[in-house]
């Protein structure tokens, strides 16, 4: 069916339908049906696991409801749970981790687009990408046996004598705390903010710059009266993402949280996540109550981090909108 | 002070603290990459890839249990999740228009924001409460779903690069749409593809998270997909979190090994899709 089919056609009869496109749209058929089958499947799985995840968790919810999230006692001997200690530990984590990791990475970020030299933007942003790529609980390990010691002789003591006057920073030093927790945590979302922020910021016009630079802005005005506005909604997002990332981190957490059911105003006493808690008591939960109320957590956690992913993507959009940005490091 | 002087000087003293927030930022990375290498090294030996683990609190032994078992539970995971994430991220790209398109991009989105140790619980609920006993394989699920919306992202975003008329020739020239498909697009960007899935295994190796109460870990050599397996992240969370110096030394080394591994899974990534796309930075 090449040049002949084309000059004989004009004189000749149309020829009968040939087969092979019959085969042809046959096989269009099944390659459909098959992607289809892909596609289909995926918000299929995620119906499944938020109809599992209820299951799992509806003793649970039949017996403690919303109070679940208020209250504070975790007994399972008595089978009485509330998760509010975990709520706070895992918010008080995610605080932390992102009051160190925004500006150190929106530094990065800025710097990277705005300022550095060709020839490091590539390296650095690698670099950092590798940082993500480091497992969880190789983060862990090397916060309990390297981290932790050094905060404990130095940067704990230090801030004690300097910021005591803060209930943040009061009473006594164990290793494992919430503060331990977030400075992990800060390193591991960093890299997520870090490189959804540099995309935002890639995404701003250079006709921006420009004119502000032409007005006879210097380079840091140029980015903070023209860049950082044009692209704050998506540098919200990022960070919004970081959050998410943060709240659902679970095992470099376990290993430096400190694992108690309790509330404390200090930065160094150990509490507990969400996370942390369904890591270190799922497998060994004896009752279907505990596991319920485990489950129950879990499915609070999934709920809080699709709301804060929705946000963080709707953010982002706004500034690159249909560009992918975000996409990659979601 | 000259406010025009005053001005550059603010202008340079920002530069400056943001180099130092490069620094601060990379220090981490350099610090672990050492202690990991200072730490782990003197712990390889060929016992250490091929013996298994001696007795707690004695010394000897090795990691080959965990090493087996994470190559069976990541394969295991990126036989089910590759073809579904593939598939999909294809069926996006080529039907864009489609109401399924829309949904499958937005529920892979929610599902890439997923805490891992949801996924595990969901693998737990799914498997190993029906069937009454940990399992690699439950494991391996949680590890594929994790899996299949990083592929199914990555597999789109890539295909979306191939120019339309590429299509349009294969169209015009009589070809039909799922030898275009395949034969066309799919094959031009093949590279990015075995990316996407290399980035997609890589993180899926080093996940702790949801093997915890799925795989669960075990002392034992095992090659029963239905039986608890052990896996290299977990030994190095049970080794790290255990009370023998012993065990510390093969947690590091075992964590040596586990970034090894997924360095170069991210690194052999990067050099499959060579100049023609660019990922990430």
């Amino acid at each position: 069916m090449t040049t002949t089919l084309a000059s004989e056609s004009v004189t000749q009869p149309p020829a009968p339908e040939p087969p092979s496109l019959e085969l042809a749209s046959y096989g269009d058929r099944v390659f459909r049906w098959i992607l289809t089958l892909g596609a289909v499947s995926i918000p299929v799985l995620l119906g499944f696991l938020v109809y599992e995840l209820w299951v799992g968790a509806r003793l649970a919810i039949a017996k403690f409801g919303l109070e679940f999230v208020t209250t504070s006692t975790w007994d399972p001997v008595a089978e009485q749970f509330g998760a509010f200690p975990l709520i706070f530990g895992t918010l008080v984590s995610s605080v932390v981790a992102l009051v160190i990791a925004v500006p150190l990475s929106l530094g990065v970020a800025i710097y990277l687009t705005e300022f550095a030299p060709k020839s490091v933007r590539q390296p650095v942003a690698f670099l950092i990408s590798l940082l993500a790529a480091i497992p969880s609980v190789v983060y862990g390990l090397w916060g309990i046996f390297v981290l932790i010691p050094i905060l404990r002789t130095g940067a704990f003591p230090f801030l004690r004598d300097a910021f005591g006057f803060l209930p943040l920073f009061q009473g006594p030093i164990y290793g494992p705390s919430m503060l331990s927790a977030g400075i992990i945590l800060a390193i591991m979302v960093m890299p997520y903010i870090m490189s959804v922020s540099r995309e935002v910021l890639l995404a701003v016009p250079d006709t921006q710059r420009e004119a502000a630079l032409a007005l006879g802005a210097t380079r840091w005005e140029a980015v903070i009266t023209a860049v950082l506005p044009y692209a704050r909604s998506g540098v919200i997002g990022a960070v919004i993402l970081g959050l998410g990332r943060a709240l659902g981190e679970t095992m470099a957490v376990t290993m430096l949280i400190g694992n108690r059911h309790e509330i404390a105003a200090s930065l160094f006493a150990p509490g507990y996540t969400m996370a942390a808690a369904i890591a270190n008591e799922f497998s060994e939960a004896v009752g279907d109550m505990h596991l319920s109320a485990l489950a129950y957590v879990a499915f609070l956690l999934f709920v809080v981090t699709v709301l804060v992913n929705a946000a963080a993507r709707l953010l982002i959009w706004r500034v690159a909108r249909g560009s992918g940005v975000g996409s990659k490091a979601l | 002070m000259n406010r025009r002087v005053f001005r550059r000087l603010v202008s340079n003293a920002m530069v400056g603290l943001m180099v130092f927030a490069v620094v601060v930022a990379l220090l981490p990375l350099f610090f672990i990459l050492m202690d990991l290498i200072v730490k782990g090294a003197g712990s390889l030996s060929a016992d250490f890839f091929t013996r298994m683990p001696a007795p707690a609190g004695e010394s000897g032994g090795g990691v080959a249990h965990a090493i087996v078992g994470t190559l069976i539970i990541v394969g295991t995971a990126s036989l089910i999740g590759l073809p579904i994430g593939i598939a999909a991220g294809i069926y996006c790209a080529e039907y864009p228009g489609s109401r399924l398109t829309w949904v499958t991009r937005f529920v892979a989105d929610v599902m890439n924001g997923t805490p891992s140790i949801v996924v595990g619980v969901f693998a737990w609920a799914w498997i190993v409460a029906t069937q009454k006993h940990f399992s690699a394989l439950a494991g391996s699920a949680a590890l594929a779903l994790l899996m299949i919306p990083m592929v199914m992202r990555t597999t789109e975003e890539m295909i979306k690069l191939v120019p339309n008329s590429l299509r349009e020739a294969a169209l015009a020239l009589g070809y039909p749409r799922w030898r275009t498909s395949l034969a066309i697009v799919v094959r031009t960007t093949l590279p990015g593809i075995v990316t996407g899935s290399l980035l997609a295994v890589a993180r899926i190796a080093g996940e702790t998270a949801p093997l915890l109460f799925t795989a669960l870990g075990s002392q034992y050599m095992s090659l029963n997909l239905n039986q608890p397996m052990a896996a290299l992240p977990l030994t190095v969370f049970t080794y790290a979190t255990g009370p023998y110096e012993e065990w510390h030394r093969y947690a590091w080394a075992a964590a040596l090994v586990l970034i090894l591994v997924v360095f170069v899974l991210s690194l052999g990534a990067r050099l499959a899709i060579g100049r023609r796309f660019t990922l990430n930075g």
